[in-house]
């Protein structure tokens, strides 16, 4: 994910407003996919690596939804970006309800099994989930029809795109939204199932919904952030693409530096990784030659790496505690 | 005790690599016809199973399988015996290849390449790796868990970042650079003392490449996985399991976590080099993406669909995991040819087959097709994911675990306990 070519803009100031936008648009993307990750995990116990594989199948829903059928577009009038969203909401829900067939007919019956297990689960779904959404949107392009397209505003002498706006203002929507859920009577309920599933079970916590509940959940988020990843300044230009199967893989540092089980640490460290990583792509590009070409792709596994050397179990992740 | 097969009275005993007769025996008949597989033998040709797989096509896929199963085998050591759990074997495979490629590659202006012979280049891959290995291993041993298994896939990443970085070695463009071949030199002679990758005659035999480097791999891998099998039951594979059980239980009996997690990705990251470093040599040339996330799923899969922890059982799942491909295109293409042949079974098939759009097939007959009839390549790798879901839900123990069961089944019968 390049981001918008270097443009450089008429002073350092502006330069560095520019850079920080762009820094706070990818964090909110890898916070966003951080978040999806964190949910599955606190439920679940276990990473979902197929979690890239469904926010492609999400981007070709919304492709399907919005471009092919035209579905909120056909019955009601009003302005576009508002059929956009109906869609957006609707492909998200498509995508959940795929993250439910699949935690009914496989991560269900692994309830017990190790973690490890569970996580290689899902490294078999994501083959599966990768392969046929790959099929299905190679036929051919699939724009996304957003809205906002490639446009950009200015702040100052600092070009902003709108899709920056859009993902910060989407990343810190869900996360108040998942703020908000964690204290409702099922949030409980599944931070007490993250604690110990026995215990819950004893509680009269029904763990298998719990399941459900954060798998669907996690492909919804999984679907949003995937199709966010997808608008014009970044990569794939506003279509699904294959691309979109592998982004979620960048957001896993991000996670790890947050802890696997930590909403608030989903945020920061989605947050650090994107400022590390398009600041050192501002700032360090004149060591191009020396770092290599896309050298701020790498950055995030390195802050990753140095951080975990530090605190092993991330900045805000609980420590796990052993006993013989 | 002769004659009481499971009965022990020592702990050696029990922890020998082959206990009776008969297995020695059978392994002894089995390695005789790995050996003479590849042959046109007028008894081997007669084996079912072996038949076909002597044939070239076959042999090439299984020469490849073959390097993979030895950078299985270390991928074992470090998830089946010390159970750390690794997404990132790849790397040190790829660490391995271009240690290999630059000692033993040829040199240009704008490619580094020593020409030195594969006595050196083959070791020096393990090494090099293994080096690696303990290098990486500070960062590796603090974390546990799923958190180890994120840190190592990053190393993937960074890993095909340095390939950009270093054009020199691994090559400049996509289709990555040529590996030296398997031919044994004393030193940088024109004539090699033994060619493993061109046809030619031995004894009085005409021998082609494709067997002579089937040949050259089996005692590499045999050796390897001897290997193996005797570090499990070595006081570093004793060490290593009790970490896997219970680390904290194992430290407090003395067993030294660090060190011994460090001799784990030393050892397994020497494999793979060494896995690594045959594996593209005998693809000729690789580009740098081939050491990227894919294969390192597959190197977990086989592990799960083979059974973790057993020599034998990752053997069976690096060949499970190598040929299904081929197994999966070789059966849509008999189902193909009956569905146009109008053979016994097209009736069947014709639901199965997709002939052209719209008929109800999920399986297009075209090799490139994209969309909904699948394409056979699409196919293959659904039904291996389908695969990796099916053996953790219902076989955990995978294809080792099935022959146990089959084993037990004869041992105790007529009873079934």
């Amino acid at each position: 994910m390049s981001g918008l070519p270097l443009v450089l803009a008429a002073n350092a100031f502006d330069t560095f407003v520019q850079t920080l936008f762009k820094a706070l648009a990818l964090g909110s993307l890898y916070a966003l996919l951080a978040l999806g990750f964190v949910l599955i995990y606190k439920a679940t116990q276990t990473v979902n690596f197929a979690q890239g594989a469904l926010a492609l199948a999400g981007t070709w829903f919304l492709s399907i939804i919005f471009m092919d059928w035209n579905v909120p577009g056909r019955w009601i009038g009003g302005p576009g970006w508002v059929h956009w969203f109906i869609a957006l909401v609707l492909a998200a829900a498509a995508t959940g309800g795929l993250g439910l067939v699949i935690e009914r007919l496989t991560i269900r019956p692994m309830i017990g099994e190790p973690v490890f297990s569970m996580a290689v689960i899902t490294l078999g779904l994501e083959v599966v989930v990768r392969v046929v959404a790959f099929d299905a949107v190679n036929t051919t392009p699939r724009v996304l029809g957003i809205p906002w397209g490639t446009e950009t505003f200015k702040i100052g002498g600092a070009m902003v795109a709108w899709s920056y706006v859009a993902a910060i203002g989407m990343a810190a929507a869900a996360f108040l939204g998942t703020w908000q859920f964690f204290k409702t009577r099922t949030g409980v309920a599944m931070r007490a199932t993250a604690f110990d599933q026995e215990a819950a079970l004893a509680q009269g916590i029904s763990v298998g919904r719990i399941f459900a509940i954060a798998w669907a959940v996690g492909s919804a988020l999984a679907a949003i952030s995937g199709i966010f990843a997808s608008m014009p300044p970044w990569g794939p230009a506003g279509m699904a693409s294959r691309e979109g199967a592998f982004f979620a893989f960048r957001a896993l540092p991000a996670v790890i530096l947050g802890g696997l089980d930590s909403a608030i640490g989903a945020l920061v460290g989605g947050l650090i990784i994107g400022f590390a990583e398009v600041f050192a792509g501002q700032y360090l590009a004149r060591y191009t030659g020396v770092l290599g070409a896309g050298y701020q792709q790498v950055v995030p596994y390195v802050v990753m790496l140095i951080c975990l050397l530090v605190r092993p179990y991330g900045l805000f992740g609980t420590k796990e505690i052993r006993r013989v | 005790m002769r004659g009481r097969p499971n009965f022990y009275t020592s702990y050696e005993s029990e922890s020998q690599l082959m206990p009776t007769t008969t297995k020695k025996v059978l392994l002894g008949l089995f390695l005789l016809v790995l050996v003479l597989m590849p042959f046109d033998l007028p008894v081997i040709d007669q084996i079912p199973f072996v038949r076909f797989l002597g044939e070239n096509v076959w042999l090439r896929l299984i020469n490849r399988t073959m390097t993979f199963a030895i950078a299985a085998l270390g991928l074992n050591i470090l998830m089946g015996l010390a159970g750390q759990i690794s997404i990132g074997h790849t790397f040190f495979g790829g660490v391995g290849a271009y240690t290999a490629v630059l000692l033993g590659g040829k040199g240009s202006a704008n490619l580094w390449g020593w020409g030195l012979p594969m006595w050196l280049w083959l070791p020096a891959a393990g090494v090099v790796a293994a080096v690696v290995g303990i290098a990486v291993a500070p960062a590796a041993v603090r974390v546990r868990g799923l958190y180890l298994g994120i840190v190592t896939l990053g190393l993937i990443f960074i890993g095909l970042h340095l390939s950009r970085v270093f054009p020199e070695i691994a090559g400049p463009g996509a289709l990555g650079r040529k590996w030296p071949r398997m031919e044994l030199r004393l030193w940088k002679e024109e004539e090699p003392i033994l060619d493993f990758s061109r046809d030619g005659h031995w004894f009085w035999f005409d021998i082609n490449k494709n067997q002579k480097t089937y040949l050259f791999l089996l005692v590499v891998l045999i050796l390897m996985a001897w290997m193996a099998a005797n570090l499990a039951r070595s006081r570093t594979g004793r060490a290593l399991q009790a970490i896997r059980d219970r680390d904290v239980a194992a430290e407090i009996m003395g067993v030294p976590e660090y060190r011994y997690k460090t001799t784990a990705f030393a050892i397994s990251s020497f494999y793979a080099g060494i896995g690594g470093a045959l594996f593209a040599s005998l693809s000729v040339q690789l580009p740098p993406e081939q050491w990227g996330l894919i294969g390192a799923v597959n190197f977990i899969a086989a592990l799960l669909i083979g059974g973790m922890g057993r020599v034998s059982g990752v053997l069976m799942g690096s060949f499970f995991v190598m040929t299904s491909h081929r197994f999966v295109e070789e059966i849509v293409d008999w189902m193909k040819h009956q569905v146009e042949e109008a053979g016994t079974f097209s009736a069947l098939f014709d639901f199965f087959i997709s002939t052209g759009r719209g008929d109800g097939g999920v399986v297009s007959v075209m090799e490139t097709a994209l969309g909904y009839p699948l394409p056979v390549s699409a196919l293959d790798d659904i039904i291996f994911g389908l695969l990796i879901i099916f053996f953790l839900l219902f076989e955990p123990q995978g294809l080792y675990g099935i022959w146990i069961k089959i084993r037990n089944y004869w041992k105790g019968w007529p009873f079934s306990y």
